[in-house]
């Protein structure tokens, strides 16, 4: 299986504007200015889910020092998010790319149609909404934030020495 | 002590055992390093206890072994103050001992257990309270933390062998395998 169809650094992130909750709306170009973290799943609930939303919900304040924003987003329901996410106790959005079902996803080439869910997917989008980094991890595997965190760091020197 | 402080410099702090910094069993010439991010009251890890304490039997000087802190405090409401605890009796020369005790009881890690825990092992359990409740321990824990992230830590427990994560499974026999491959 290859991984080769995630949008690529440099390219224009996809706007989009989905629900966090029933009731509230979250639009990418809302946060324009500083860099966005986009974490793609594969649904609430699963045990590995889990683990990497938990592992970035522990260190918000190491996503703060950069100025950016984390964004979880996968094609569970409003409602599913937000169960799962009182359940974790989670401190950032989970966006619903529910209706209709992975257009975001797909928009990022992270769609996987047989499973009808995100690739594990990762974007750093920076304050312009470019594409900085991005990387599709094995679907079973975790892959931690050594990779986010480069890329930040990466693109607060990039600013600093324009 | 010359122990890193900011944040750039947990960024540095390699996923092997570091002499004046980290809490290490076995010898500084030993072949094999391991070393575990934990959190005391991960079951993951709780379940990982006995057979790292197995492994360190099975390999003896040949394994050098540090524990880092990981806690998942969102998951985890008195892991934070249980790393801190660790700590703070390494402070007064018993972070082993209070390691293992917090291991062996970690369905009672609330802060009077861990002033009892200090009690037992004939710690002041006064000071270690107070520097749990000021958080005195608090940046250790964090920069602790922030190597693992650094690192590549994906949860609790994240093994590393001389520097390279582990990703294999926790049973006795699998992670002796992983290590002894590091002796050839």
């Amino acid at each position: 299986m290859h991984h080769s169809s995630a949008l690529p650094p440099s390219s224009l992130a996809p706007d989009f504007s989905l629900h966090s909750t029933p009731d509230q709306l979250v639009r990418l170009s809302d946060f324009r200015g500083r860099p966005v973290v986009l974490a793609f799943y594969p649904a609430d609930w699963s045990p590995v889910c889990g683990d990497q939303m938990a592992l970035y919900n522990e260190m918000l304040a190491e996503f703060t020092e950069y100025g950016a924003e984390l964004i979880g987003i996968s094609v569970d329901g409003p409602w599913c998010h937000t169960a799962f996410s009182q359940a974790r106790k989670l401190h950032f959005p989970l966006l619903a790319d529910f209706e209709p079902k992975g257009e975001v996803a797909r928009k990022y080439g992270v769609y996987r149609a047989d499973e009808g869910t995100s690739e594990r997917a990762l974007f750093v989008i920076d304050g312009n909404g470019r594409i900085h980094w991005s990387y599709v991890s094995p679907i079973g595997v975790n892959p931690g934030a050594d990779g986010i965190l480069k890329a930040l760091e990466d693109l607060q020197q990039k600013e600093e020495t324009p | 002590m010359n122990r890193p402080r900011t944040h750039h410099s947990a960024k540095e702090i390699a996923a092997v055992p570091i002499e004046g910094r980290d809490h290490i069993q076995g010898p500084i010439d030993a072949p094999i390093a391991l070393v575990e991010y934990g959190d005391y009251q991960c079951p993951h890890c709780g379940a990982a206890y006995p057979i790292v304490k197995a492994l360190q039997k099975r390999l003896g000087k040949h394994l050098r072994f540090a524990f880092r802190n990981f806690p998942l405090s969102e998951s985890h409401e008195f892991a934070e103050h249980a790393a801190e605890a660790a700590e703070a009796a390494a402070d007064q020369g018993k972070f082993w001992e209070m390691h293992d005790l917090l291991f062996e009881n970690q369905d009672a890690l609330d802060d009077d257990s861990l002033a009892n825990y200090a009690t037992d092992l004939g710690l002041d359990s006064i000071r270690l309270k107070r520097e749990v409740m000021s958080g005195s321990r608090a940046e250790r824990v964090r920069e602790d933390f922030r190597s693992g992230l650094r690192n590549g830590v994906n949860g609790t427990p994240t093994f590393f062998i001389n520097g390279e994560r582990y990703d294999g499974a926790f049973d006795f026999e699998a992670i002796l395998a992983a290590l002894s491959n590091k002796t050839m």
